[in-house]
């Protein structure tokens, strides 16, 4: 699959301000007045910032609220409700800590709970897609919550939770991309089922319909970025979980904790490049690629 | 309206001969030329007279090249355009009710001025059938040429689909697959029409006919073969002597 920017930063940066938003939901004596709201306004930027990227790769963004209609079919759909709903929620809960300082709780907790149905109803989009095998699978949708949770714990500078939870998302995203590679072969699609010609014979693509490219190969059959997975794969997994491992482990400081946020931001920004770049379509298996 | 309908009145659709397809790509520019200048938002091209040319086709020929395990390969084009599936991925996945299939003849249409361009419908698709318009930033897709098939001001002839319109081969067939006494029902239970890739659970409704057994390539020759046999099957003579002496060095 192509790997389009707005696509990679909206997953990401809604993903972690989604999940500093369930921290700050889930905390019995959440932050109030100007340190509330730092919290919140890194939280809201990310998920707001990410949602608004979404909207940049449609072909008609004037018609983006048309996309609240369809939610008892299309994940979309349930998405753009559930971060309407999240945002809402803990809009009004950042609103009443901040300049109240009444914490709410059951408020908060609500809200946590539509942040990571949020979470979820992204991951969907991708799980639910019969047609890439390498996403369609239950444990897209635990990679995408166990990154949200262990980038907001980090966020919100709950060291030894974020120390845990880090090390779980990395070895989720480890056993996420090693099950992912055998994912194509096991669902049964080869070039032989894509033409129900496998009865004859070998088939191989002989000639393409046209001699140019067209939007389904530079939107689906994207294999430039695969040749360098492997160290890409590497550098991500360090830059997500190993460095900042380290540096939260090292005596805390607001500028180490800075670098091992950004660290991790870089880590996952690269781990969900490779999760586009390295998606097979099975419309690939008609043009002899994958 | 994403929710697919539990069946449909009629399943109008097309089968496609992989035998008499001789790749021609009528059907491709029949297409293309309908399509620009009817239904919804015209089928754009990007730089077409220059380096890098690309645009949006609703049907594509492939051909691909089958090798059997013995005897000489064979060479099969392959037209491939939207399967109006009855389980249609691409429908559900649409946030804004843009794309739905139709009851009263299951045909997958796109409502162009409900489509937000957001792609979701062709990641869905395993077919490649849909693409997404540079110029509009709108789904395009085959209508099954719906604009032609109840058309009152065609002649009755002209109310098919213009690709199976326009193919010279007769590859191209029209009509309604969920009637079994129909022509085309008929043609697929007669020569074991196929579904593309049954795993995907799309429930395609078009069908494609494989191509005929070729002839044996070996065991059958001509009733003059005998006269056409070798006459010396070693070599004599000057020629006979080179052999020998050669084989010796």
């Amino acid at each position: 699959m192509h790997p389009a920017p707005s696509i990679i930063a909206f997953t990401t940066f809604s993903g972690l301000g989604l999940g500093l938003l369930f921290w700050l939901g889930v905390d019995p004596t959440p932050p109030t007045g100007w340190i509330g709201f730092a919290f919140f306004a890194i939280a809201f930027a990310l998920a707001v910032g990410g949602l608004a990227a979404s909207t940049f790769h449609l072909g008609r963004p004037e018609r983006a609220a048309k996309a609240f209609t369809q939610w008892r079919t299309s994940w979309l759909s349930r998405e753009a409700w559930a971060a309407t709903a999240t945002l809402l929620v803990m809009g009004l809960h950042g609103f009443l800590l901040v300049f109240f300082g009444k914490a709410i709780l059951p408020l908060g907790w609500l809200g946590a709970i539509l942040a990571l149905t949020t979470v979820y109803t992204t991951s969907m989009i991708y799980a639910q897609l019969r047609t890439v095998p390498r996403w369609h699978h239950w444990s897209t949708s635990l990679l995408f919550l166990a990154l949200a949770l262990a980038g907001g714990a980090l966020l919100s500078g709950r060291i030894t939770v974020a120390l845990i939870l880090i090390l779980a998302a990395g070895g989720v995203q480890s056993w996420w991309w090693r099950t992912g590679d055998t994912r194509l072969a096991a669902s049964g699609s080869d070039m032989a089922s894509a033409t129900g010609l496998g009865n004859i014979g070998k088939v191989t693509a002989f000639e393409p319909p046209h001699t140019g490219s067209n939007y389904l190969l530079r939107e689906m059959v994207h294999v430039v970025g695969r040749k360098h997975a492997a160290k890409l794969r590497l550098a991500a997994l360090g830059l997500m979980m190993v460095v900042p491992i380290v540096l939260l482990l090292l005596p805390f400081g607001h500028f180490l904790a800075l670098l091992a946020v950004v660290s991790h931001v870089a880590g996952v920004l690269v781990a969900r490049w490779l999760f586009f770049a390295e998606a097979e379509h099975v419309v690939g298996l008609y043009y002899g690629k994958r | 309206m994403t929710q697919l309908p539990e069946t449909t009145d009629r399943k109008l659709g097309l089968v496609i001969d992989l035998d008499t397809c001789v790749g021609c790509h009528a059907c491709v520019v029949s297409c293309k030329g309908w399509n620009t200048e009817n239904y919804g938002a015209p089928l754009s091209d990007q730089d077409p007279y220059g380096a890098d040319p690309s645009g949006t086709f609703l049907n594509r020929v492939h051909s691909y090249e089958v090798q059997p395990e013995a005897g000489p390969a064979q060479l099969i084009h392959f037209p491939k355009s939207c399967l109006h599936c009855e389980d249609a991925p691409c429908v559900t996945v649409c946030p804004t009710g843009a794309s739905y299939k139709r009851t009263e003849d299951g045909i997958v249409l796109v409502n162009e001025t409900d489509c937000i361009g957001c792609g979701l419908c062709a990641w869905a698709c395993p077919y490649g059938a849909r693409e997404l318009d540079q110029a509009e930033g709108v789904m395009k897709k085959c209508t099954l040429c719906v604009d032609r098939i109840y058309n009152e001001n065609l002649p009755e002839e002209d109310r098919v689909p213009a690709c199976v319109r326009t193919c010279p081969s007769g590859a191209r067939h029209f009509g309604d697959l969920g009637d079994p006494d129909s022509e085309v029902s008929q043609l697929v239970a007669e020569r074991g029409g196929k579904d593309l890739m049954p795993e995907q659970g799309t429930k395609p409704v078009n069908k494609y006919l494989p191509p005929r057994p070729k002839d044996a390539w070996v065991g059958e020759t001509d009733v003059l073969a005998p006269f056409l046999e070798p006459v010396a099957e070693e070599p004599r003579g000057f020629l006979g002597w080179l052999d020998k002496t050669l084989e010796k060095l």
